[in-house]
């Protein structure tokens, strides 16, 4: 899994590339929660658009982040995921929590 | 049903397996008319069964070794991951959805398990492991490439 990772404002834009699943939870948990801490970040935004596989552990990474943010009045957002995915998405409940948006654009919109 | 094929991985407990056994056993399905979105379905199922293997079976230890044991007729997968690790206290309660032993955890993998394989059994013994055994059988609601209409 490869991460991009943009700060615009008080909004953490993330772009995972790849698979989430046990191989690279901890990982990514890390360096989200880092880099959430060293910008400061309010909103989180999640773009899935090139991430083909999650499973639980993935989801458990997202989710927790996503506790966090909301804890401290901010907002996570998920941006274009994939058919399988959002199947996976849907089924654990994550998208009644967190909302979804085509681009990352329509996001920030949002966000405001 | 006919056996078609069969296939048994063994493999260590580590967490970047996980990726390995759920490649390997869709690139063994494919071999039957599954969809893409079955065998992503099926990725899925086999990435939760493994994953607990690690998790909870061996607790993270890295030296074990996971299971994987598939099988093909004509239109259906069957599937089994074991592990010899430290079995399931209460089976009933394990399945219950957002159920989890780590509070860190979702609880969805054997909700994910059942809603994407069809004939999910669970079998645990304290101290001496866990076998998750499903099947997913290809639609027939698909014309075969060449076959005639
Ligand atoms: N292979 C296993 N060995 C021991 N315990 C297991 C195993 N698989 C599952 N469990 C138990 O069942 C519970 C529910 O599993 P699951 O639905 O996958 O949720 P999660 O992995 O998020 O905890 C786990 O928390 C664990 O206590
Ligand atoms: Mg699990």
């Amino acid at each position: 899994m490869l991460l991009d990772i943009e700060m615009k404002k008080d909004t953490l834009f993330v772009r995972p590339n790849g698979e989430l699943d046990l191989g690279v939870a901890d990982q990514l948990r890390r360096t989200l929660d880092e880099t959430i801490e060293k910008g400061q970040a309010k909103n989180l935004v999640i773009n899935l658009a090139k991430v083909s596989f999650v499973d639980s552990s993935g989801l458990g990474v997202l989710l927790g982040r996503y506790n966090r943010v909301s804890k401290n009045g901010g907002q996570v957002l998920i941006v274009s995921p994939q058919p399988q995915v959002r199947k996976v998405l849907d089924l654990s409940g994550l998208l009644r929590i967190m909302n979804e948006y085509p681009n990352e654009n329509e996001a920030l919109g949002k966000i405001g | 049903m006919q056996l078609m094929n069969q296939m048994r991985l063994e493999f260590l407990s580590i967490p970047a397996n996980v990726a390995f056994a759920r490649v390997a056993v869709a690139a063994f399905a494919s071999q039957l008319d599954f969809t893409l979105a079955d065998l992503e379905e099926i990725k899925v199922a086999v990435s939760e069964a493994v994953g607990n293997a690690i998790i909870h079976g061996y607790g993270h230890v890295p030296d074990r070794l996971v299971r994987v044991y598939a099988a093909l007729t004509q239109d259906t997968l069957e599937l089994r991951i074991e592990d010899e690790g430290r079995g399931i206290e209460d089976i009933e309660k394990a399945l219950e959805p957002a159920f989890s032993t780590d509070a860190e955890r979702l609880g969805l993998g054997f909700v994910f398990m059942q809603s994407f394989m069809e004939n999910f059994r669970l079998e645990s013994k304290r101290g001496r492991g866990t076998t998750v055994i499903m099947s997913k059988s290809t639609g027939n609601n698909m014309v075969r490439a060449g076959e005639a209409t």
